[in-house]
């Protein structure tokens, strides 16, 4: 019943539960880079504040340089690369310890440390911005109450911050859902790749295609919707410039 | 580049003819963003007059163009229109032309840079000071000449700094090429990978030439902006 219904009724050729399974996949993906890039671009922009000048230039060359490179490359880099290091260190521990492992590199969580890695930047300059959109007065009195520094974060600043970051991070965020197609290169099956291998044995790319670019609108539509909700309830109390 | 040689004596994987390899993938890189960034553009212009001034009959399907193209990956564009050609175009007079992967690209890039490059421009013309506007009315001007004298120049002027990130995309999505037998950059970089199994060479050598590219165009955008927009200085 469900595999008719994912098939729209014979129209993806038997197709369908795969596809659709493949947008999962894409979901995740772009679920768990969002987390690693929200973990990173914290990070970054704390550092980027900071009064460390080390910090602050180690930050610099992270946000530069990954700004620089295209997202495929990173992402063949991290793959293929990783695999070497693993075979390096797996090579060292069976000399060493005689441990005999053999690890794969798993193209999803390649996929999660490239993308992950990439926004991480943007999510930087985004943070950097809504940081210092708050004003410099509330955080001076979260001290004087005597807040230890993560209650001055998560209390005081991460509630105000977070309506100057929003349209940033949700930009941030359709640009990533769409980054996540490439991880079809590296032979991750996600809908982009499980669609085009339909296309090549079915010789009918259109029929496979333009269901994943509906799935892909229904999510770049979802996420707006979202957003705006999020901005909605982070914005109630401020009044617009011009009402 | 024969010149080379003795730079890279020694060295197992820059050989001369691997730094033929990246030479190739840069000038096909370079050739088909270029390309891509001529026809979007121009085909940017009418589209972005039509989101501006179109009636809905003319705005609405501009609208859908640009939001289908700019809510899917370009992978995805590419693909469709990649194997769409090969699959419905194989016997008709067009196939020689769209045999080589090179034109399919160039067409998924360039409608994909038309559908960013509209909506850039659709909003520096919205934001057009309405006194520039008045001004060109008090003096008579209909609404072509509106459009041509006062609206578009001061519209591409302000367009520039979102365009130079437009720019810079364009030339990192186009990494994506690789993925359709067009031997780019990052395809270039795959082939030094997979014969001297050596990814850290291969892909940081790349990622480097990117990144110089990258600050080309940045260094470029600047120079234009500082010239275009010099009046909107303040004079020191």
């Amino acid at each position: 019943m469900w595999e008719q219904i994912l098939d729209l009724n014979g129209v993806l050729r038997g197709y369908g539960p795969s596809i659709f399974s493949g947008a999962l996949v894409t979901i995740q993906l772009g679920i768990s880079s969002l987390i690693l890039s929200l973990a990173l671009g914290l990070a970054g922009a704390t550092a980027k504040l900071s009064n460390s000048r080390f910090l602050r230039s180690v930050a610099t060359l992270y946000t530069t340089l990954i700004r620089g490179v295209p997202d495929l490359v990173m992402m063949m880099l991290v793959y293929f690369g990783g695999q070497v290091l693993i075979n390096q260190f797996t090579d060292w521990l069976y000399e060493r310890y005689e441990i005999d492992i053999f690890i794969n590199v798993d193209q999803f969580v390649a996929g999660v440390v490239a993308i992950g890695f990439i926004f991480g930047a943007y999510m930087t300059e985004t943070f950097r911005g809504a940081f210092l959109a708050v004003d410099k007065g509330q955080l001076e009195a979260a001290k004087a109450y005597g807040m230890r520094p993560w209650q001055c974060f998560s209390r005081v600043m991460l509630p105000q911050m977070i309506r100057h970051a929003l349209p940033g991070l949700g930009n941030n965020w359709l640009v990533m859902l769409k980054t996540t197609a490439l991880v079809s290169v590296i032979g991750l099956s996600d809908m982009v790749r499980l669609a085009s291998e339909a296309a090549r044995a079915e010789h009918d790319p259109f029929r496979f295609f333009i269901p994943v670019v509906i799935v892909y609108l229904m999510l770049t539509a979802v996420s707006e919707w979202l957003i705006n909700k999020a901005n909605q309830r982070y914005s109630v109390g401020v009044i617009k410039a011009g009402d | 580049m024969e010149w080379l040689a003795p730079l890279l004596e020694g060295n197992n994987i820059f050989t001369v003819s691997t730094m033929n390899e990246y030479w190739k993938g840069l000038v096909n890189t370079l050739q088909l963003v270029l390309l891509s960034l001529v026809v979007g553009g121009l085909l940017a212009i009418p589209l972005a007059l039509a989101r501006s001034y179109g009636k809905p009959w003319l705005n609405g399907p501009v609208w859908f163009f640009t939001y289908v193209f700019r809510g899917t990956p370009l992978i995805v564009q590419l693909y469709i229109i990649y194997y769409g050609s090969s699959f419905t175009l194989q016997d008709t007079f067009l196939w020689p032309v769209f045999k080589e992967a090179f034109y399919p690209a160039l067409i998924a890039f360039a409608l994909n840079t038309a559908a960013y490059t509209t909506e850039i421009l659709r909003g520096a013309i919205q934001q057009t000071p309405r006194g520039e506007i008045e001004a060109a009315k008090a003096y008579g001007m209909s609404q072509a000449r509106l459009v041509q004298r006062i609206v578009l120049p001061s519209a591409f002027r302000r367009a520039l700094p979102a365009y130079s990130n437009e720019v810079i995309f364009m030339l990192h999505a186009s990494a994506v090429a690789s993925t359709v037998t067009i031997l780019d950059l990052t395809g270039a970089a795959y082939l030094v990978y997979s014969r001297f199994y050596a990814p850290f060479e291969a892909f940081i050598f790349v990622a480097l030439v990117y990144l110089c590219v990258t600050f080309a165009i940045i260094g470029l955008f600047r120079a234009l902006e500082k010239r275009l927009l010099a009046h909107l200085h303040a004079a020191t």
